[in-house]
């Protein structure tokens, strides 16, 4: 009842294009904004900031830079937590090697490093497409990784082959505290995520989106698709690198190159799956999902049958679960969760009137 | 009825094409004139669509020539033959499927788009007033094809006349000069032929395209086009206006029969 567009006209294609067309979406941005930004870092506690908001920051912004090249580019990757081991790694080497460089700008450099590598790996897509170049990008996975593990200089010549991120400082301000983390993590993934929205929503987004749908009738109508598809596999890789940068110095402190591993691909993989391919927000509604539901279940289990079952039983029955989970919803929505809230809101504008 | 054609746009001379052993054009010879409606007919697997694929670079032909604009055309590919001004369709509907009409055909003017991904990512200013005023331009087209009240629609959705029709509009936004339409009334019901017809006629009218075209239905390719090829196994058996074609005996013999 209270959200249609009823009265609402667009007299200007500007106004047409904008990214919340409908007025109660705006209202509802700007709140969750203002929510995210003003309110929790006030009520929410250490262990909400650091285990649960900036994990799923993150992992919303990798799973973020997967569905760029896949949801929209239409090309499979299981490399991405390669690339945001390249983008931690070098973020970490060019704060470690220029004095006094401003952490943003060893970001940036970071995330540019995971997108000339993920061009490099990006080149396989030329010749092959869908699970062919799933295989291909596990190559990316295992070298990268083998790469920072076996040459020293990258984690500079530490024996455990960990580096421990420097202290974040911008401008004086200090980093330390969960609250700065939180926010500086925020800041960096809401900015990102509305630049990416902007990118699938004007002529680049088209063109990832057309060489996706039908790459013979995108290139007759004279994209190129080898520039299109390095393209989305470095950008892609940028925002993996960003969010590896971030994983490095606003979550864990200490990274080492296997946290990088396989498993963390599938993870993010399953995220853009579980949230919905091909949709920004999507990539965080399935980072949330991923990330908290084992620590909803976890804490579920605690508190009702956690004392009468012993404590492996109940780990491996949280997991069962969490796969059932995941299953049961792939089901109800093959288009993830994203698709999901998209039909709610197209139900929601006749509700309860639907005629 | 008798029209005024310009100067020979594309000339095709002694094209060959083939897979391996397999041989899908033998010597083939035709040219396209300015502003004339092109058909080429023939049985299937005649090299019709082949042919298409020759002229806008998807193939490359072994042996031949091709000049377009009075220039001889070294191998291109299909995204050079776009940026040259040729435009098509498909035979099976080649849309992105999960994309909205008006997506679809903005994705048709991506050439004339100068601004790039990092102006695209902040939106503002430049990269918002090339969208607005390519909008404007593919407005225009949806309004020629009368298909505004899909405009949001993803086409994936679309009945199959419909989304021929974007079809044709997303190559129209590319303001072709040279317009390839593979089976354009494919699968449609009279009403539907009808309207296409008359969109075909529209643009070669209106716009001046030229126009090649491939299409099954005799009634209206001897109606609509100016000149006809007739293809039959790879070779070239009839070339002329409507009239003589549909009474040469070897076309006859070879595609169209004779009512009994």
């Amino acid at each position: 009842m209270f959200y249609r567009e009823a009265g609402q006209f667009k007299a200007s294609y500007q106004n047409d294009q904008q990214i919340f067309p409908i007025r109660q979406d705006q209202i509802g941005f700007i709140a969750l904004m203002g929510f995210l930004f003003l309110v929790v870092p006030f009520i929410a506690n250490q262990y909400w900031l650091q285990a649960v908001l900036i994990p799923v920051l993150i992992f919303g912004l990798a799973a973020l830079g997967l569905n760029i090249l896949t949801g929209y580019a239409g090309q499979l990757s299981l490399g991405s937590a390669a690339f945001m081991a390249v983008g931690a790694f070098g973020t970490y080497n060019f704060m470690l090697r220029i004095d006094g460089i401003p952490f943003l700008v060893a970001l940036l450099l970071g995330g540019l490093c995971a997108a000339a590598i993920g061009i490099l790996f990006g080149l396989p897509s030329l010749r092959i497409k869908g699970f062919y170049l799933a295989v291909a990008t596990l190559a990316a996975q295992f070298f990268i990784v083998w790469v920072l593990v076996k040459f020293g200089w990258f984690s500079n010549y530490s024996s455990s082959g960990v580096i421990t991120a420097q202290h974040v400082n911008i401008l004086g301000v200090d980093f330390r505290s969960p609250e700065m983390k939180y926010l500086l993590t925020l800041t960096v993934v809401v900015v990102m995520a509305l630049l990416a929205k902007n990118m699938v929503r004007s002529s680049t987004g088209r063109k990832w989106m057309a060489v996706r749908d039908m790459d013979v009738a995108a290139e007759v109508i004279g994209i190129r698709l080898m520039r299109t598809k390095l393209q989305a596999f470095a950008i892609s890789s940028f925002y993996c690198g960003v969010a590896g940068a971030l994983y490095a110095y606003m979550y864990l402190g200490t990274v080492e190159p296997e946290g990088f591993n396989l498993d963390m691909s599938f993870r993010i993989l399953f995220m853009i799956i579980i949230g919905g391919v091909g949709s920004i927000m999507g990539s965080f509604i399935g980072a949330a999902f991923i990330v908290l539901l084992p620590v909803f279940l976890n804490v579920a289990f605690h508190s009702t049958i956690g004392a009468y079952v012993p404590a492996d039983l109940a780990s491996n029955l949280e997991l069962i679960i969490f796969g059932a989970l995941i299953i049961f919803f792939l089901i109800v929505e093959p288009h993830g969760l994203a698709r999901l809230w998209q039909l709610t809101k197209e139900k929601l504008r006749l509700w309860p009137f639907p005629h | 009825m008798a029209r005024e054609f310009g100067d020979v746009i594309i000339d095709l001379q002694n094209i060959s094409l083939r897979f391996g052993g397999v041989k899908a054009l033998t010597d083939i010879s035709f040219n396209v004139r300015e502003h004339e409606i092109r058909a080429i007919i023939g049985p299937n697997g005649a090299g019709k669509s082949s042919m298409l694929n020759v002229i806008n670079g998807v193939y490359h032909p072994q042996e031949g020539k091709i000049i377009f604009h009075g220039q001889e055309r070294q191998k291109m590919e299909p995204y050079e033959a776009a940026s040259q001004g040729i435009a098509r369709t498909f035979q099976n509907i080649a849309l992105f499927k999960g994309m909205t009409v008006l997506d679809n055909i903005m994705t048709g003017r991506n050439l004339m788009m100068k601004t790039n991904f990092l102006h695209h990512a902040l939106f503002w200013g430049k990269a918002q007033r090339e969208e607005i005023e390519h909008r404007k331009k593919v407005e225009e087209v949806i309004e020629f094809l009368e298909i505004q009240s899909i405009r949001k629609t993803p086409v994936g959705r679309l009945p199959y006349g419909l989304q021929k029709r974007v079809e044709l509009a997303r190559a129209l936004a590319a303001e072709p000069n040279l317009l390839l339409l593979d089976e354009p009334m494919a699968g449609m019901n009279v009403e539907e032929k009808q309207d296409m017809c008359r969109f075909i006629l529209d643009v070669n009218d209106q716009f001046g395209t030229t126009i090649v075209l491939i299409e099954h239905d005799m009634g209206v390719v001897m109606d609509i086009s100016d000149r006809v090829v007739v293809l039959d196994y790879g070779k070239k058996i009839g070339d002329g206006p409507p009239d003589e074609v549909k009474n040469d005996p070897k076309v006859i013999d070879a595609y169209l029969g004779t009512s009994h």
